[in-house]
């Protein structure tokens, strides 16, 4: 039972130093990280963008039973990896498990990253992304109102709730470290830590009240994020596309949100704790956990996605057999069908080893597999369907232009880039929470 | 307060009624008879002529982006020399139950008080969920700005706009014409009549395959060939409810009709 605390040789005062250090000591590495992801982001996203809104989207590959491609597969691909961060701090929070305290704050940043990439998705996608405020629910001299119906419509208040209610859990949950934070720095940063601290002391009834209102997100939190990717489903289960219209596609999508969010956790923390020199506090005990969640996520979106399967081919319909034959036995996507099926499906079970689960390299590995894996499902799930509707005459295969593919390299770039900010404007261990759970320090005189 | 809500309630209440879209002022349909259609494509031509449709370039055209808003799909059944050819002419449908209305966040498509389903291009954002949830694949996209060089300009309808970059578009039974008829019928204080709304592609056919009326009128024309035991509508499996109604043609096999 040791494993847990892991940290009991660490001082109160070494947490503070440590995570204060990973936020003021900055190595040309972190520049020259920071530097090239912001060029990608520049050269890979805004400047093809830029291209696209003056030319239209004739640029891109999308043609007419084709509509939708490659951007709305990033859309749904980065709301996937925001679900994982806040879902799981929540969840891990209210289920009082020790080993969130390390990780959490950064699987939260991770949230709100990554909602944020995605909701720029929906503007690149858009033809006429300048009219962007026309699908904002307020009232306006347009005299229009919005169409409630449309699932669009839904996706637009549900992905705005997740994006605020995560960014307010997130800010929450640092207040005492920016305090601690605020107490040992100088100069600007202590301007700026001094008001975003609230003016924080530590008193008995702050501690009290931040517990409470941490509470209440962490279980406001819970429903909401569960019915964000629900309705992030609905675009295309609420069409009649043979492919898109299943009943089963709402929880498919919150469990391959959940899967693909935690192997993003996974791989960001093996580069957060080598490149900021952490490893003292997120150990392999925390690798351990996070794989035996990924086991049980790989089974659920394995059973998941056989069902689907077996329910298409059961109903034996003209149009689901050319939906199911196009994506699981025509080339090129049969080929991205089944790599997604070994990487989803199979090379996660190595963790049910826990040799496996402990090894920095498998953990790795297997990680960038589930996300490339869920990558080619979010593909797969747009490209292969829309090409095949109804009239065969219309049939017409997508494939992405240059500045798709361009675009989706760029929103790495633009991920890696606010988290490279992250961490050094904010502490991205919780410096309050490793202190419980190191527990109060044994008197031994060199403290 | 209790007024306001019982006001709002017995508005919503009309959209609830099943076939709450038959109260409209007309029902405007089209009937295509199959056995008469022989695929010439004089009605594409009017409809591009008409519409001020962008001729998009062999480029576009290879990426299945051609404009037509009216499409003759041709459908060729066995190998040579033992071929059968099928076509039917397939627009907008301007279905009863749209799934296209359901999909716009911003109502730029929507149910007007004629039963059409009408496009308002510039309320259009463009996010495509129209044109993803059409089962009938009629929606067009403005990929670019499709230019009418000159003299081509000259010949653009002045009653129909042109459609910018970025905003999606789709037959509207050339809803010029009928406001058109409709606004001289209220000049002179009738109703519209029978056969005075003529859409573009109904006016060219030569063989008199397409017919366009009020289906809500019993005596009309469209009425009548409505009833006919060889109507089908496409996809109606779907519950759509489309306003296109075909009429199989009937094969000289003795009893064989074709579909699709």
């Amino acid at each position: 039972m040791g494993q847990e605390h892991m940290k009991s040789e660490i001082s109160y005062r070494e947490v503070n130093e440590d995570v204060v250090r990973t936020m003021t000591k900055t190595g040309p590495a972190y520049y020259i990280a920071l530097i090239s992801s912001m060029l990608v982001f520049a050269g890979f996203w805004l400047l093809p963008w830029s291209y696209q809104i003056y030319q239209g989207q004739g640029v891109t590959g999308l043609q007419t039973p084709a509509f939708w491609g490659i951007y709305l597969a990033n859309f749904v691909f980065w709301i996937g990896i925001s679900h994982s961060g806040t879902l799981l701090s929540a969840i891990l929070f209210i289920t009082q498990t020790p080993w969130r305290r390390s990780i959490y704050r950064s699987a939260e940043a991770m949230t709100f990253f990554s909602v944020l990439t995605a909701a720029i998705f929906v503007f690149v996608h858009m033809g006429r992304p300048w009219n962007f405020y026309w699908t904002m629910p307020y009232p306006n001299q347009r005299q229009l109102w919005l169409n409630f119906q449309s699932p669009l419509m839904f996706d637009v208040l549900a992905i705005s709730a997740y994006m605020t209610s995560s960014v307010i859990f997130l800010y929450i949950g640092s207040i005492p470290d920016l305090a601690a934070v605020r107490d040992r720095v100088t100069g600007w940063r202590k301007e700026v830590y001094t008001v975003l601290a609230l003016g924080w002391r530590g008193t008995d009834t702050e501690w009290h009240w931040l517990n409470k209102a941490y509470t209440f997100f962490a279980v406001f939190i819970i429903p909401l994020a569960v019915s964000v990717h629900s309705i992030v489903s609905w675009d295309f289960a609420l069409s009649k596309v043979p492919g898109l219209n299943k009943t089963i596609f709402a929880p498919y999508f919150v469990v391959g949100a959940i899967y693909s969010g935690t192997a993003g956790i996974v791989t960001l923390m093996i580069i957060l704790r080598k490149a900021l020199n952490i490893e003292k506090y997120i150990t392999l005990n925390h690798f351990s956990q996070l794989g035996k969640l990924l086991v049980v996520m790989s089974l659920l979106w394995s059973y998941i996605n056989v069902l689907e399967v077996f329910t298409g081919w059961y109903a034996n319909t003209s149009f689901e057999n050319e939906a199911l034959t196009y994506r699981m036995f025509t080339p090129p996507y049969s080929y991205m069908f089944w790599i997604m099926i070994l990487c989803n499906s199979f090379m996660p079970l190595l963790l049910i080893f826990k040799k496996a689960r402990t090894s920095i390299f498998v953990a790795l590995i297997v990680s960038l597999a589930i996300n490339v894996g869920m990558w080619l499902e979010r593909y797969l799930i747009i490209a292969t369907s829309l090409p095949r509707k109804f009239l065969p005459y219309m049939w017409h295969d997508y494939s992405p232009s240059w500045i798709e593919i361009s675009t989706t390299i760029g929103s790495f770039g633009f991920f890696t880039m606010l988290f490279l900010l992250f961490v050094k404007l904010w502490p991205s261990v919780s410096i309050y929470e490793v202190k419980e759970d190191i527990g109060i320090p044994m008197k031994k005189g060199h403290h | 307060m209790a007024g306001f809500l019982e006001r709002i309630t017995e508005r919503l209440n009309i959209y609830r009624e099943p076939g709450w879209y038959k109260k409209f002022d007309h029902k405007w349909t089209m009937v295509i008879d199959l056995d008469k259609c022989n695929g010439c494509g004089a009605c594409v031509l009017a409809c591009y002529a008409e519409n001020n449709i962008p001729v998009v370039g062999k480029e576009d055209c290879d990426k299945s982006r051609a404009f037509s808003w009216l499409r003759i799909e041709r459908y060729v059944e066995g190998e040579y020399p033992d071929v059968k050819v099928k076509f039917i002419p397939v627009m907008c449908q301007h279905c009863g139950k749209a799934p296209c209305e359901t999909g716009c966040p911003v109502y730029a498509t929507y149910h007007n008080q004629d039963g059409l389903n009408v496009q308002v291009y510039n309320r259009c954002v463009g996010t495509f969920t129209c044109a993803t949830y059409c089962p009938y694949d009629v929606r067009r996209f403005n990929w670019r700005t499709y230019k009418f060089e000159q003299p081509l300009d000259n010949q653009l309808n002045p009653d129909v706009t042109v459609r910018e970059m970025g905003v999606m578009e789709k037959c509207t039974f050339c809803i010029q014409r009928i406001r058109v008829a409709k606004d001289k019928a209220k000049d002179e204080g009738r109703e519209v009549q029978d056969g005075e709304i003529q859409p573009a592609c109904v006016q060219s056919c030569p063989t008199g395959a397409m017919t366009f009326g009020d289906l809500q009128d019993p005596s009309s024309k469209v009425a009548k060939l409505a009833k006919s035991p060889r109507r089908y509508r496409l996809l109606e499996e779907l519950n759509t409810d489309p306003s296109v109604i075909y009429l199989k043609r009937v094969m000289n096999d003795g009893a064989g009709t074709h579909e699709e």
